[in-house]
């Protein structure tokens, strides 16, 4: 034991002593710049108005919204990649997956609404005499720009289907489905009795992921003009200092939730594999 | 937000991957299965793409260089070496005190306090953004909390800097190497440093010439991580300093929504370029990186 033959050192309690200040200070401080209001003295109300305030509920409807249709798609869309990896064993198929899902990650966000908005201008430019400037239109209604959501699958594209990859690589898909499939299940039948439920904790470390993502986002929504959440927070900011830092400190909270959950899961899942290893 | 790593991380090691070449059936019905993605990805990023490479790469109606050369000089320049420079300073300075932290927290004895800080590593990490920006605004801007308690303006203190905008990435830049160089710290096998010490070496051996070398792919790898990280963080700055520090993700932004100059919308798409060529490059150092320093994890 390497503990053993070492003193005791100093220079970890110090450590540990700055890092905790450091990160704790900033948090402790915008609660007490939400309670402690030049002029007013301690109170709530910034906690309090929130619901009230102009514009928070639709805001924060819109990105919940957009959270879960972006978990929706992403999902349908990635489930069944992995999973045809996986049960074909095919190479070529992985490889190709392997970098689809990483090119997302070397276009940051800026540059990638950078190429949306260009797309976007295509729309009233050269196609407004064809049938897809409909199209074009209706997926950036401001209420519900489902743009934002296809933008925002292709940002979770990596996080996504590595989650979706780790859980099937824990599990033995393909020993399950045939074993489901000798045993006389249907397609359907094996894909949603038996390898769904294994992959519960993948499928849900994927969607917190992809919803703490959305509701996050700030960059490519300002940018093509949408309202969702973070972007709602900036434009109050202007008028209220108190209430934008009380609604960042209580996102916060639920964005570290979200996450804290997918930790949780993520440390659980040891334990479970292991069982399931011996009952193989 | 950078999602990051809060996944990737208890997952590899047990694997119960088969070999499964020995089936060597062809499946058309995989790639069938995959199709859907493979189509939306070239319709949602694809498409976004090959129009920002179009728009960088044409000048009035003809293919050139022009764009590029122009996202290269002046203003623009200057932007694209302030987002270098930030990037390169807050990685390097994280990537040490990550390293410090993750060790001080690796060594210790309590195994609470070591899951306690991973975990909130994990969550750390992927606080960017709006919220951040704003818990720095109240702790450190013109009438944050400690700025007046302190009187830190009389100081000179002001957090929309360089110095400011780095103090706020080392918020989620730390946790971030926390989770990157943890696992690489307990690969450390305490055998190595007890078979050093046998054969006589100091401490200051053992880490010259045993640790930093096993350590040393993982903490390349984690500094162009933190980099790309950096490099590419946009509504930090934007929601916190506007444009008083030159970064080019706010130059993009500008051109973007006509800000400075209308017109200058292929300048931004060939800055965007830039970034993606920056971040390419990255890539190429890290991925390998990675794996070499997974063959001492394993």
């Amino acid at each position: 034991m390497a503990r053993l033959t070492h003193p005791p050192r100093p220079w970890r309690g110090a450590v540990l002593l700055v890092a905790g200040a450091y990160f704790l200070v900033p948090l402790l401080a915008s609660f007490v710049f939400t309670v402690d209001v030049p002029g007013t003295g301690l109170t709530l109300s910034s906690y309090t108005q929130i619901f009230a305030a102009d514009g928070f509920t639709a805001a924060l409807l819109r990105s919940l919204g957009l959270g879960l249709c972006t978990v929706a798609l992403a999902l349908v869309l990635t489930l069944p990649a992995a999973l045809a990896v996986r049960l074909s064993g095919s190479g070529r198929l992985r490889a190709v997956l392997e970098v689809v899902c990483t090119l997302p990650l070397v276009v940051p966000p800026v540059a990638l609404v950078a190429g949306l908005g260009t797309v976007l201008k295509w729309g009233p430019d050269q196609l407004a005499t064809t049938p897809l400037y409909e199209t074009f239109v209706a997926i950036q209604k401001p209420s519900f720009p489902l743009i934002l959501v296809f933008a925002y699958v292709v940002m979770a594209l990596p996080f996504v289907y590595r989650s979706l990859e780790a859980g099937l690589r824990a599990v033995d898909v393909r020993t399950l489905v045939e074993a489901a499939r000798d045993l006389g299940a249907s397609w359907p039948r094996a894909l949603f009795a038996v390898v769904l439920p294994n992959l519960r904790t993948a499928l849900l470390n994927a969607s917190f992921l992809a919803l703490a993502l959305v509701l996050g986002e700030f960059t490519v929504a300002s940018l093509l003009g949408f309202q969702p959440f973070a972007v709602w927070i900036v434009q109050a900011s202007g008028s209220n200092a108190q209430l934008s830092v009380a609604v960042s400190l209580l996102s916060l909270l639920l964005t570290w939730g979200l996450l804290l959950v997918v930790t949780g899961l993520a440390r659980s899942r040891g334990p479970v594999k292991s069982r399931k290893k011996e009952a193989v | 937000m950078t999602l990051t790593t809060t996944t990737s991380t208890p997952v590899a090691i047990t694997d119960v991957e088969r070999p499964t070449r020995r089936r060597g059936r062809r499946r058309p019905g995989a790639w069938l299965a995959a199709a859907p993605l493979l189509a939306f990805v070239t319709l949602a990023f694809g498409v976004p793409a090959f129009a920002m490479l179009n728009g960088a790469l044409s000048v009035d109606g003809s293919y050139g260089l022009g764009n590029l050369s122009q996202s290269l000089h002046g203003a623009y320049w200057t932007a694209l070496l302030g987002s270098v420079k930030l990037a390169a300073t807050t990685a390097a300075l994280a990537a040490v005190l990550g390293l410090l932290l993750a060790q001080a927290v690796v060594t210790s004895r309590g195994k609470a306090l070591r899951e306690a800080v991973l975990t909130a590593s994990g969550v750390l990490a992927n606080f960017g953004g709006v919220p951040l920006a704003f818990a720095f605004v109240a702790t450190l801007g013109n009438a944050g909390v400690l700025t007046t308690k302190l009187g830190l303006a009389q100081h000179g203190w002001s957090l929309y800097s360089f110095w400011g905008l780095a103090l706020t990435y080392l918020y989620f830049l730390i946790p971030l190497m926390v989770l990157t160089v943890a696992p690489a710290l307990d690969g450390l096998r305490p055998q190595w440093r007890e078979a050093a010490l046998n054969n006589g070496a100091g401490a200051w051996q053992y880490w010259r010439h045993v640790g930093i070398p096993v350590l040393l792919p993982t903490l390349l790898g984690g500094f162009v991580l933190l980099f790309g990280s950096a490099f590419a963080a946009y509504a930090t700055a934007a929601s916190m300093v506007g444009s008083s520090v030159p970064l080019v993700t706010m130059q993009i932004a500008d051109a973007l929504s006509g800000n400075v100059l209308v017109g200058q919308e292929n300048v931004a798409l060939a800055l965007s370029l830039d970034m993606v060529i920056v971040a390419l490059l990255v890539m190429a150092v890290h991925l390998p990186l990675q794996r070499r320093s997974a063959r001492w994890l394993a």
